[in-house]
This record gives C-alpha cells, structure tokens and sequence, in this order.
C-alpha cells in the first residue's frame, strides 16, 4: 500500500494531463488537477517560510558556522511580513517602499554580474587551444561584429553573415537540443506514469 | 506487454473518435450592408464557444457603428458586442452546450438602427478529439510504443549498449572527492517548480546522488527555490539515506527553502558557495540567467561541477563554466543511468530508436522538400511528413 497509492496517483494524474492534451473534453479535467497543484503549493509555501526560520533560528542558537548572517535574514524576511500585513503593499506604503528601493536594485545587482561573468566565461570559451575552439571563437566574433554598427560599417555583408550564423547553424543546433531533450521528457514521463521509475519514492521494490 | 496493450486502444481511439460537428450557418445578404454572417462551432474545445464571422458589403454606406446580437431560447434579441463597420470576427464564449444560438448584426446610421442583418445559427459541442494534434498523437503512440518494447527487452535481460555519458560517470569520482577533502556536496535542483519535468527528473537523480553521499558520509546541501521542491527533495533524501542503511546522517536543515525570488536564489546559493566552499556542485534541472552567476562561483571555489539542463540558451554557459554538462537529452537519461536498472536502461534505448526515426523523418523532410521543386510527388511526401508532425 505504501507503494501503490502514490503510484496509482501518478498514474492518474498523468493518463488526465495527457488525456486532457488530444481530447478537448477533457480539458476541465486537466484544469482542475492544475488548480490542485495550486492548492497545495500554496500550502507549501507556508512550509518555505516554516523552514527559513527553523534553519536561521536553529544556527543562531547553536551559534553555528557564520551565524551572524542568519539575524539578517529573520529580521528582513520579519520586516516584508509584518509591513505587507499590517500596512498594505500599496504605492507609498513601507512595503512597497521596501520593495521597490531594497529588493528590486539587489537583485538588479545580482543581473549586474552577468555582464563580468559572461566575459570571464567567454575568455575561457573562446581561447583558440584547437581547431573546433577557434571556429567557435571566429564565430562569435563575427555574430558579436555582425550586431554592432561598426560591422556594418567594416563590411555591409557582416550583419547578414551573423544573421546566417544565428538562424542556420545555431537554430539548427537548439532543435537539435529540443528534439533530444523532448524524447527525453516523454521516455521520463512514460517511466513516472507507469510506475517503471520508482526511486523517486525511495526504491524499486 | 500490459503497457502495450494499454497504448494500443489509444491508437485505435485516435482513429475511431474523429468527427463531430457543431454546424456552420451564415445568413446572407439583409439590406445588403452585411453581406454575409457565419456562425460555427469552435474547433478543437471543450465546447461553449461559437466563432463568428461577417463580412461588410464594400460598396454600401459604412454606419456609424454595428451591434452584434444573439437571440435568448424565447426569441427575444440581446446584444453582445459593439462592433466597428469594417469585416471582423468574435467567439462568443460561455454558451450552453448541445444548444442552439442565433446570431445577427444591427447596423446604427446617426443612432437610428437599421434592419438587421441575416441571421445565422450554430449548436456548440465539444469535440472529443483535438484534430490539430493527431499527428502528434500517433507519432507519441509509436514512440511509447517503441520505448515499451525495450523495456520489456530489458527485462527480459537482453544486453543493451547504452553510450557512456561522462557526466554520469562522473558523479561517483564527484562525490567521492567531496568526502576525501571534507567538504559538502552541494545539489542545486533548478529554480522551477515541481510540476516541470526537467526539476522532477533533477529529483529522480537527486535520489541517487543522495545514495552516494550516504554511502560515502559526505555533507549534501540542497537549497531550494520552491516550498514544494523543498518538500520533495526532504523525502526523496531521507528515503535513499534509509535505503543505504544511514538513517542517521540524514540532515533535514541540509535541504532548506532560500527564496522564489530568481536572482535572490542566486545570491543566496553563491553565499553558500563561497561560505562553505563544496568540492562537488551537481546543477541539474531548469536554469534561465543565473546559470552563469552559479556556475562561475562555483568555478571560483574549485569545485568540480557537473551540470545538465534542457534548456537549450543556458547550455553554453554550463559548457564554458562546468567541468561535465548534461546536454538535453542527457538529463532525462541520468536516472537510469545511474541505477544501471535493466528496465530502465531499456527505456533510454527506446529513447534512441525515436530519435532515430526522428533524424530519419527531418532527413526524408528536407530532401523531399528540396526534390519537390522539380518532382511533383516528392513536395507530396514532404506534405505529409509536415501534416503529422505539425501540432496546434
């Protein structure tokens, strides 16, 4: 029993969503299970924020491994709470001001670093150590000249040749991934459904 | 065979269930200003909608705007929409199925109505096969079927090559060196939620890469990005712990709740990252731009960095930064690979087959396709080949 009542959920569950995928009919079917998820999501997250503070407060009290971050993290996650619930997150109310002038610039910050990331990354992509890293590096060369109006300027042909790039040999790539990658979800989800993958539920037995 | 015997009737269904009509009506002519009204069913829904259609006569005086009507059962006229005098289309939505609904179109010159248009009547049903995506439905079928039959080979215990994936083959030195350097190994699931495939696969391997740090005695930290991932993360840990006999290594705190918030996940992951400096990171799962901010601080600490994501723009970033990266496919096949279950492995060789007959239909596509400019039937052959692998 302990296996099979989850197998036979997933088994369900999985027949709808696909079911509701070819028959139209059933498409209410498939909503409601969606709406399901929801639901227990949304209980979840009270289980996210259940363990944020257990974990923080815990580290706190046995003064673990760099411990002062944790206050941090109970006083700001505290502030959103108590301000959203007791003030609004209306314009103009702390929340909001917290939101807007705290959240959004440090994860702005965080974007940032993206750009530095890209170019230490691309460093180490596009060293010419072989033939293949040397056609990638003339390639991005010429897709990176191709998008900026000095290409233009050098040679009127270098946008087109980046366009070429990007649309033939680089789609052709990405459809490969996809095509690859979609025969994966379908053997994976067959597996789930039919109960031949188990390990999610601690073991095949 | 059971499971095939399960896919089979939903071959047949597709080719059994095919027609339904909701009835197309149009009225013609009125005074002439709309030259005509249709009124169908709309295709390939769960029903309650009719799609219509009118089209204004170009060589009539415009009126200054048009109401479109649709009849009650006792006959009487309401309006549903204010329309502009120019050819258009709507679908009426909310209606009643198996019930029929008349439709008309009163024209308004300076605020005075004018006689309606024709009337034009439809019944909305819904359909019980999506016609767009029959194509897909067979082909899916095939597949599954394809899959199936390997693995039944594989359980019958028929020897299967299956390519060896060096990130896989990675895993068990990965961890292994976490446990000799004494650091965590730190397992990053994706920043999507339980109900996307690539985060339940990412789960699935989690289960084994928990075994391994169990066996070995090494730390696993997995932060998370969602309640529910959270959630299924502790059980599938503390199942494998219990399933290697380490009941007591398992650590609930070690797989922790950080944010929903993208680049709040990222800050937080890199805190660990540089704080606790892991000696294996695993980032298996969907990833959108903070792939990169990930995997180059992890770079930053030394960590040997195993990656795998379908997400085909954050591929190369992983290639750049990460010492293995699972490409695609790859991701979906860690599971069986790793548990070396004959079944399982029978199910990536069916994998293969499909993708086989998939190289084989773009092979036949594009040279029918090109032939077709001077041969008649191939660009027919090519049609075909379009038709069944277009999906709506």
């Amino acid at each position: 029993m302990r296996l099979f009542i989850p197998l036979a959920i997933t088994f369900v569950a999985g027949v709808i969503m696909i079911l509701q995928f070819f028959v139209p009919a059933t498409q209410s079917m498939g909503e409601t299970l969606q709406e399901w998820y929801m639901i227990v999501a949304s209980f979840a997250i009270f289980l996210g924020a259940v363990n944020l503070l257990h974990v923080h407060s815990r580290r706190i009290r046995f003064k673990g491994r760099n411990w002062k971050y944790s206050p941090v993290t109970i006083i700001g996650f505290s502030a959103m709470i108590i301000t959203g619930i007791f003030f609004g997150i209306e314009p103009g109310k702390p929340f909001d001001f917290m939101f807007t002038q705290m959240m959004v610039p440090m994860g702005a910050t965080m974007f940032s670093l993206l750009a530095f990331f890209v170019a230490s990354a691309a460093f180490r992509a596009f060293r010419a150590s072989n033939w293949r890293a040397t056609l990638l590096l003339i390639s991005a060369f010429v897709v990176m000249l191709g998008r900026v109006p000095i290409g233009a300027m050098i040679w009127d042909r270098i946008p087109l040749i980046s366009e070429w790039i990007m649309q033939v040999p680089n789609l052709a790539g990405q459809r490969a991934v996809m095509i690859g990658a979609a025969m994966g979800m379908v053997a994976t989800s067959l597996r789930m459904i039919f109960g031949i993958e188990r390990s999610y539920l601690g073991g095949a037995d | 065979m059971k499971r095939i015997l399960f896919v089979l009737p939903l071959l047949v269904f597709t080719g059994v269930i095919f027609a339904q009509s909701g009835g197309i009506a149009s009225g013609d002519g009125g005074d002439c200003l709309i030259q005509s009204l249709t009124a169908e069913d709309a295709p390939n829904d769960a029903g309650g909608n009719i799609d219509l259609t009118w089209v204004v006569a170009a060589d009539v005086a415009l009126p200054d705007s048009m109401i479109l009507e649709r009849s009650d059962a006792d006959g009487v006229w309401h309006p549903i929409s204010t329309i502009a005098p120019v050819n258009g289309g709507k679908t009426d939505v909310n209606l009643d199925n198996g019930q029929e609904y008349s439709y008309r179109i009163v024209p308004f010159y300076s605020g005075t109505a004018r006689s309606a248009s024709a009337e034009a009547t439809a019944v909305p049903q819904k359909q019980w096969i999506h016609k767009g995506r029959i194509g897909m439905l067979i082909l899916l079928t095939l597949i599954s079927l394809v899959i199936f039959y390997y693995i039944e080979q594989g359980k019958r215990g028929k020897d299967l090559y299956i390519r060896r994936i060096a990130g896989l083959t990675a895993v068990e030195d990965a961890v292994g060196r976490a446990t000799e350097m004494g650091r965590p190994v730190l397992y990053i699931p994706g920043i999507m939620d339980m109900d996307d495939i690539q985060t339940i696969a990412s789960m699935v391997i989690l289960g084994r890469v928990a075994m391994k740090t169990a066996e070995y005695g090494s730390p696993l930290l997995v932060p998370t990005c969602r309640s529910v991932v959270m959630s299924v993360a502790q059980e599938i840990v503390k199942e494998s712990y219990l399933k290697v006999g380490r009941p007591d290594a398992y650590q609930r705190e070690s797989i922790n709740y950080i944010t929903d918030d993208q680049f709040g996940y990222a800050a937080g992951v890199d805190g660990i990252m540089v704080r606790q400096k892991p000696a294996a990171i695993f980032m298996l799962g969907t990833f959108y731009a903070e792939s990169l901010i990930l995997a180059e601080t992890g770079r930053s600490v030394g960590a040997i960095q195993i990656a795998g994501t379908a997400m085909p723009s954050q591929i190369p970033f992983f290639i750049a930064a990460c010492d293995y990266t699972l490409i695609g496919e790859e991701l979906f096949a860690a599971s069986a690979y790793l548990s070396k279950e004959p079944k399982l492995l029978g199910s990536l060789r069916g994998q293969d087959i499909a993708k086989l007959f998939f190289m084989i239909v773009i092979v036949l596509g594009v040279l029918t396709a090109t032939v077709g400019e001077a041969w008649e039937p191939a660009t027919k052959v090519a049609d075909f080949l379009k038709t069944i692998t277009r999906v709506e």
